[in-house]
């Protein structure tokens, strides 16, 4: 038996791998380490990827996401660190109100896809300033380019002594509320201080799965106390990466790297949605030109839903084909779905063929399975909206 | 009494007769976590040693499961179709692939007994 792995779990073998202020609490709740983006992180713990994911659906999980980038960037005013910050991202930043997050992407001359983050907007004794997360794979890159671009406008900060903490599910809200009662008036979106157990954190009401739910971003040196508090709640208990991708796919959420790359732009990966209109009508970010092509005269792939009609998962690189056998496009990220109970896929297709219940087949293993293009999310989404 | 051997793919054969019963061990699909899908090849399938005979998918990835001998597809076990996951159950029970009718016993020998695969384990 020969297992054939995705991609992202495939690292340069001869780097030593880092390890998140968690790792020991990993491996003490037995824990499968994988190197993942340059971290050994844990993909599932003896639960097993169904069982963790279906239990976050129902409850509440925990995430270790420590190995991704978290950053400051400060500037004199908000609006001198806003804009600085929209030279390199298409979304409005001018307009982000105190307490607020919002999602976007570095973009590059193309207007293909560097990275995708989240940005929140805080205040804290030394000023007013943005917190920015970024993925793993990319955050020295991130880092760079933010320095170079940004440097002499405002001040960039990695905030490499921070750990970063997922509570997701439907009684996530519940567990944090118990801890800090003022979370509880958070929404969908939202930002800020909170002290949980006698720490200090930074957290937001949003993530990676399609459930209501906080990440907290916490003193490394908390991250171990603060972990083993959450877990300690008879709701939570921890969740691996196997779980986090399974997760996300069914909230039809892109994985950078699969979904998302310099090689799709946010209108070809149907993520417009996350570029304000008044930066889409000006520009003023790397590729704005290209993205107005696309907005003006269309795109000729997009991003879509796919869902196989048997059983059999398809995952990344497969081909997809219309029924006369014609290949159409390519699966992006694929696999089976526990709260579907089935498999699902996203992937690009022409655009003729992208319209939801679009017959296509997918190219498994030299056969052509039936399958349908459909609307994302898998499953509905259950963000506590204000 | 049925005759018990491994191959280094991690795969058990039960010798009886003139046909082999084969699964994955549960060493396997402890390493494969939970079992979501199985393809099995169709009944009067000729494999080949060595080359793939069957998939078997985890959340994760899939993974090809090797023909431990040559021979012919008898039988395969329908009933993972609908519950994938009675490989991770009773990986050596109930949770078997496929019979196969064997082409040529002198194969067999080069199969691993139980301590042999057990040392392969460690």
């Amino acid at each position: 038996m020969c297992p054939q792995y995705l991609s992202e779990d495939i690292l340069d073998s001869n780097a030593p791998l880092s390890r998140t202020p968690l790792h020991d609490l990993h491996v003490e709740l037995g824990a499968k380490m994988v190197p993942f983006a340059g971290y050994e992180m844990p993909v599932n713990y003896p639960a097993g990827i169904l069982a963790e994911h279906l239990h976050c659906r129902a409850a509440a999980g925990l995430f270790d996401v420590s190995h991704m980038g978290q950053v400051r960037l400060q500037a004199e005013s908000h609006e001198a660190t806003a804009s600085a910050l929209e030279r390199l991202c298409p979304a409005d930043f001018l307009g982000l109100q105190p307490g607020r997050q919002r999602y976007s992407f570095f973009t590059d001359n193309q207007g293909g896809i560097l990275d995708d983050l989240m940005v929140s907007r805080l205040s804290d004794q030394s000023g007013d300033h943005l917190f920015m997360v970024v993925n793993a794979g990319c955050k020295t890159q991130d880092l760079s380019h933010l320095k170079a671009n940004l440097s002499h406008r405002c001040q960039v900060t990695e905030l490499a002594d921070r750990a970063l903490l997922a509570i997701q599910g439907p009684q996530a809200a519940a567990v944090i509320a118990r801890l800090a009662p003022e979370s509880a008036a958070m929404t969908f979106m939202t930002a800020r201080h909170l002290s949980i157990g006698g720490t200090d954190c930074i957290a937001t009401r949003s993530g990676y799965t399609g459930e209501d739910g906080f990440e907290i971003s916490v003193p490394a040196d908390r991250a171990v106390a603060f972990a083993r508090l959450l877990l300690s709640q008879p709701e939570v208990k921890p969740i691996g990466l196997g779980a986090r991708d399974s997760l996300r796919l069914e909230a039809g959420l892109c994985l950078y790297g699969n979904d998302i790359t310099t090689a799709t732009t946010p209108v070809e990966a149907d993520l417009s949605w996350a570029i304000a209109k008044r930066r889409r009508e000006q520009g003023g970010f790397p590729g704005a030109g290209q993205l107005q092509r696309q907005w003006a005269d269309g795109i000729s792939r997009k991003r879509v839903g796919i869902l196989p009609e048997g059983k059999a998962p398809a995952r990344a690189h497969t081909e997809i084909a219309d029924d006369a056998g014609q290949v159409i496009g390519e699966i992006t990220s694929g696999g089976f779905g526990p709260s579907v109970n089935g498999p699902i896929a996203m992937g690009y297709v022409a655009k003729a063929q992208a319209t939801p219940g679009t017959a296509v087949q997918l190219l498994v293993r030299g056969k052509a399975l039936p399958a349908k293009i459909v609307a994302m999310p898998f499953v509905p989404h259950r963000y506590r909206r204000g | 009494m049925s005759d018990l051997r491994y191959t280094k793919e991690h795969e058990w054969v039960r010798i009886e007769g003139d046909t082999v019963t084969v699964g994955i061990t549960p060493y396997a699909q402890e390493q494969l976590g939970d079992v979501v899908y199985v393809e099995l090849p169709e009944v009067g399938r000729k494999v080949e040693q060595g080359k793939e005979m069957a998939v078997v998918e985890s959340v994760k990835a899939a993974s090809e499961v090797y023909a431990p001998v040559s021979g012919e597809v008898i039988e395969v076990n329908s009933v993972l179709s609908d519950a994938p996951a009675t490989v991770n159950e009773d990986a050596q029970g109930k949770g078997w692939f496929v019979k196969l009718k064997i082409a040529d016993q002198g194969q067999l020998a080069g199969l691993l007994d139980e301590a042999a695969y057990k040392a392969l384990c460690q």
